[in-house]
């Protein structure tokens, strides 16, 4: 019997024999026979020893990033994440907890949801931010579905420059609905082509979604872009790197109408592509219409201060077909982590997060640049920048593997016009040796060595 | 005292973590773009880890005490996952390395695959969906995909059962599809009868829970399967109940096209307070095409010898549904847990499971009514409407238990039982924890008799008492604003 079974096979008879049972098998006769206990082919049981040294032995055939400088990002990436971070999330009263559904018995995880809310909001700029989604990709293809819930249009345009995975979601997830998602290019400085955007954006249109910084690594100013989408009546949705918030005018300040954002870099590891989290906020005026769980204060019977589930109405458990959106279970465990992070970091460690990610990755690009056969795309940027390589990419790439270094994200994947390109990212993690040591080999490339 | 607020415990100049100088050149700053304000917390470690701490001290928790919170599954979550999901080789990869770099991690999460194909009967399956709910989106993405595929447009309903999680018809509806209620029988079976007359060509398939929410066993699924599937739809099965059928039937054989995992509630990963969850679906050879991208697929080549890839090449895929390749670290101890317990522990996961239910139905029978007398599966549904004649609602009971140590059932769900109770031992309680629970609930039927205003007015012993909800939704208070 595995050790998570506490129950002895005494225990067993005696509660079969207060059923007026004689075997477990009695339980399941309801089953039919023929389906019944069906052969499973599985590995045979280990002991707590021996699944320990497995999974050690599947970890080590991984070549982890505490071991390899990495210049990947691309959505995911790798900042640093204080002891106490983990420490927190590791509480078996934190993580051991189901969904505060019975707030008396729950404070501890509703009082962190409104923190994490107050936390989304300031970063973003925005009124209300919700208790979190999935991850940064289900969060804006849920922005997609609510815009045209708010306008009551079917048409989304969509910036070129908005991570692919993220467009491909926004796909998957409203195909069954049917809105005519068109997209829209990018200028020379990696921005969103302006005229095109004027010329997709009509009456027909419930919104833009663009990504602050964009894919390509690009800062553009978001006001003008604000002032276009709202003349037609439609939402600005922005997508945002959390770290570039630190130092960057947030979108609430450009009139944006609806903010996400993958919350993973707020202090959570890159844990091969999850768990992640969705960040979620929007305009005080679209409260009703968010989906997700939102966290409330209020007072109890005594006029002490609580927390609770509110607006529930917008909900499946309540609303069924026609609620906001079917989530339910989400990410709270990484918005603990994310809560965390922003109180250990605070005001001022934040801002110094994002100001290392900026000069490390300049210095990285003005070095690069610096090396015959590199050249750097487009305008200003935060922690993410393009570089033309000398060879192709997938070959620099394995050059810088064979020096233990991870490289930079291969554009060709969804880029037809950026095949010579490598998308490099630089945070706080990398050190000026690491950007040297990157340097000196995309150096013996371009130098033909 | 409740704990005050992080932006209570604010002060200007403290810091909780102190970074690196700079070691390059400062770069000009782009100041038009730069923010002025940025108003988080000034705390300092030590503030941090008091607070946390003291918040997660207002938690109930598995790790606390007995959790019986019916169609969720609140069973022990082992520590070995915590610390295996916590190796570098797994948190510290990143999901566009090259697959030559992480061949542990996609070894894993291919035979993770495998195992959950050979639990369900469904040899396709994809671990991208990160909740339950997520995996209902895929699953009838699937099923949308498969009939128009076929040509087949007409098909613009989903069946749901009256007694369905809210996740299926909100899905449904997500999907584009129309909401058709079937109501139950009196045996608390999804009606068959009412199910042959509603069920034709508009219909593109049946979302059902077997062992339903009810936590009773569908009893005519074989025929529910031929009736759908005469008529050309589909079965999607809502698997949040699968910790009553492990290696007792596989639903690919009971006729499911299509079903989601939450390895979050059977394969005891934990539920972390509403997430991270997984919600792996699982579908028949027919379906597999329509999974979303990537699947991770294995291929023999001459220089290495047997190597996993992330198989991007599937035309027919419904597209991706997540921003990467799912909750890699929650599928870790999934695998941990399934390594742990091989074919015959997950039967005895199973047949525990639904003892303790049927051992904790048979104790409470009689001081609390039972709307379906027959033995269950993995979990009870009683109904307080007894005790409501008395003036003691079901919340009242749920609040009472919480003074006398136990998390609250499921209240109020399934909605086709009122005043209901949903009660979910799972496996990982002992007979002394049950015995435990049906004292309380037995003396809170007393009570409801004899000191009913005890009831009404419980929980006497949480750090808040009852919350004003109503206020909550009417005057929204979303953020601290000082």
């Amino acid at each position: 019997m595995s050790s998570y079974i506490p129950n002895t096979d005494a225990d067993r008879r005696r509660m079969l024999e207060t059923l007026g049972l004689d075997s477990l098998e009695e339980l399941f006769e309801v089953i039919p026979a023929r389906q019944r206990y069906p052969h499973l082919d599985l590995a045979q049981p280990l002991a707590e020893m021996e699944v320990r040294k497995l999974l050690h032995g599947l970890a080590e055939e991984n070549a982890d990033l505490d071991h390899h400088p990495c210049f990947l990002g691309a959505g995911a990436y790798h900042h640093f994440v204080p002891a106490v971070v983990d420490c927190i999330v590791r509480r078996g009263e934190f993580y051991t907890a189901y969904t505060p559904y019975q707030p008396e018995v729950s404070q501890g995880t509703l009082t962190s949801i409104y923190e994490f809310q107050t936390m989304v909001c300031e970063l973003t700029g925005m009124d209300v931010a919700n208790a979190s989604m999935y991850d940064g990709a289900t969060a804006l293809a849920e922005a997609g579905l609510m815009a045209a819930r708010v306008t009551r249009r079917d048409g989304l345009i969509v910036a070129s420059t908005l991570h692919p995975s993220y467009r491909q979601v926004l796909r998957t997830y409203t195909q069954g609905i049917g809105l005519d998602i068109r997209e829209v290019g990018y200028g020379e400085d990696g921005g969103v082509e302006f005229q095109q955007a004027e010329q997709l954006l009509d009456e027909g249109m419930a919104g833009l979604m663009v990504q602050y910084p964009n894919f390509l690594g690009s800062l553009e100013d978001l006001l003008p872009l604000s002032e276009l989408v709202h003349a037609v009546g439609a939402l600005l949705v922005v997508c945002v790197d959390p770290i570039a918030l630190g130092l960057l005018r947030p979108p609430g300040e450009q009139r944006a109408d609806i903010v996400v954002g993958e919350g993973q870099s707020l202090g959570n590891p890159l844990s091969f592509g999850g768990p992640y989290v969705g960040l979620f906020a929007c305009r005080q005026k679209y409260l009703r219409q968010m989906p997700g769980r939102l966290v409330g204060m209020t007072t109890d019977t005594t006029g002490r201060r609580g927390f609770v589930l509110t607006l529930q109405p917008r909900e499946q458990h309540i609303r069924r077909e026609k609620a906001t959106s079917n989530i339910c279970t989400n990410e709270a465990l990484v918005a603990l982590a994310v809560t965390t992070y922003l109180a250990i970091m605070g005001k001022h460690g934040l801002r110094q997060v994002a100001e290392l990610c900026y000069h490390k990755a300049h210095y990285a690009a003005q070095q690069i640049v610096a090396l015959p056969g590199y050249e750097r795309l487009f305008g200003q940027f935060f922690k993410e920048f393009v570089i033309r390589t000398p060879s192709p990419p997938t070959e620099v790439n394995a050059h810088l593997g064979e020096r233990g270094i991870i490289g930079g994200y291969e554009l060709a994947r969804d880029y037809p016009q950026l095949t010579d390109c490598l998308l490099l990212c630089v945070t706080e993690m990398n050190t000026r040796e690491e950007i040297d040591r990157l340097v000196r080999a995309l150096g013996e490339i371009g130098s033909g060595a | 005292m409740t704990e005050p607020l992080l932006f209570e415990l604010s002060s200007p100049g403290r810091v909780g973590c102190r970074l690196p100088e700079l070691d390059v050149p400062e770069a000009p700053l782009p100041e038009k773009l730069l923010r002025q304000e940025l108003a988080l917390p000034e705390v300092s470690e030590r503030e941090v880890v008091q607070h946390f701490t003291r918040l997660s001290q207002l938690n109930f928790s598995i790790d606390t005490g007995f959790y019986p919170l019916g169609s969720c599954t609140m069973k022990y979550n082992p520590k070995l996952h915590e610390e295996v999901a916590r190796l570098a080789g797994f948190t510290e990869i990143h999901p566009w390395q090259s697959e030559s770099m992480v061949q542990g991690a996609l070894q894993l999460m291919y035979e993770l695959q495998q195992y959950l194909a050979e639990i369900t009967g469904l040899p396709g399956v994809s671990l991208q969906p990160v909740a339950g709910a997520h995996g209902e989106l895929t699953g009838m993405l699937i099923v949308r995909a498969y009939h128009l595929h076929r040509g087949d447009e007409g098909r613009s309903v989903v069946l749901v059962p009256d007694s369905a999680h809210g996740t299926n018809p909100a899905t449904a509806a997500m999907c584009g599809y129309e909401v058709l209620t079937v109501p139950s029988d009196s045996r608390g079976n999804m009606d068959a009868h009412e199910l042959e007359r509603v069920m034709d060509e508009t219909v593109a398939g049946l979302m059902l829970t077997n062992p339903n929410t009810l936590g009773l066993f569908e009893e005519h699924i074989l025929q529910v399967a031929d009736i759908v599937h005469e008529a050309g739809g589909l079965i999607y099965c809502d698997g949040a109940n699968m910790n009553a059928l492990l290696g007792i039937a596989k639903p690919g054989e009971l006729g499911t096209d299509v079903l989601h995992l939450n390895l979050h509630k059977t394969f005891s990963t934990p539920h972390g307070g509403g997430g991270p969850g997984g919600g792996a679906t699982a579908v028949t050879e027919e379906l597999t095409p329509f999974l979303p991208v990537p699947v991770v697929a294995l291929r023999q080549e001459q220089e290495t010898g047997t190597r996993y890839y992330l198989d991007h090449g599937r035309p027919l895929s419904i597209g991706r549904v997540s921003g990467f390749n799912g909750n890699f670290g929650v599928m870790v101890k999934a695998y941990a847990y399934l390594r742990s317990l091989g074919a015959s522990g997950l039967r005895q996961v199973s047949e525990n499971a639904v003892l303790n239910a049927n051992y904790l139905l048979h104790q409470l029978k009689g001081y609390y009514f039972l709307p379906y007398d027959r033995l269950c599966l993995h979990e009870c549904v009683f109904s307080g409407r007894s005790q409501a004649k008395l003036g003691v609602q079901t919340v009242d009971i749920a609040k009472r238990l919480i003074d006398l140590g136990f998390h609250p059932p499921t209240v109020y769900f399934p909605l086709i039982v009122d005043e209901a109770l949903m009660i979910e031992p799972t496996e990982t309680e002992s007979l002394e924890t049950l015995d435990a629970f049906v004292s309380a609930m037995r003396q809170i039927a007393r009570e409801a008799e004899t000191e009913p205003e005890l009831v009404r007015d419980a929980p006497h012993t949480t750090p808040v008492s009852r919350l004003d909800e109503a206020t909550a939704a009417r005057k929204p208070n979303l953020k601290w604003e000082g």
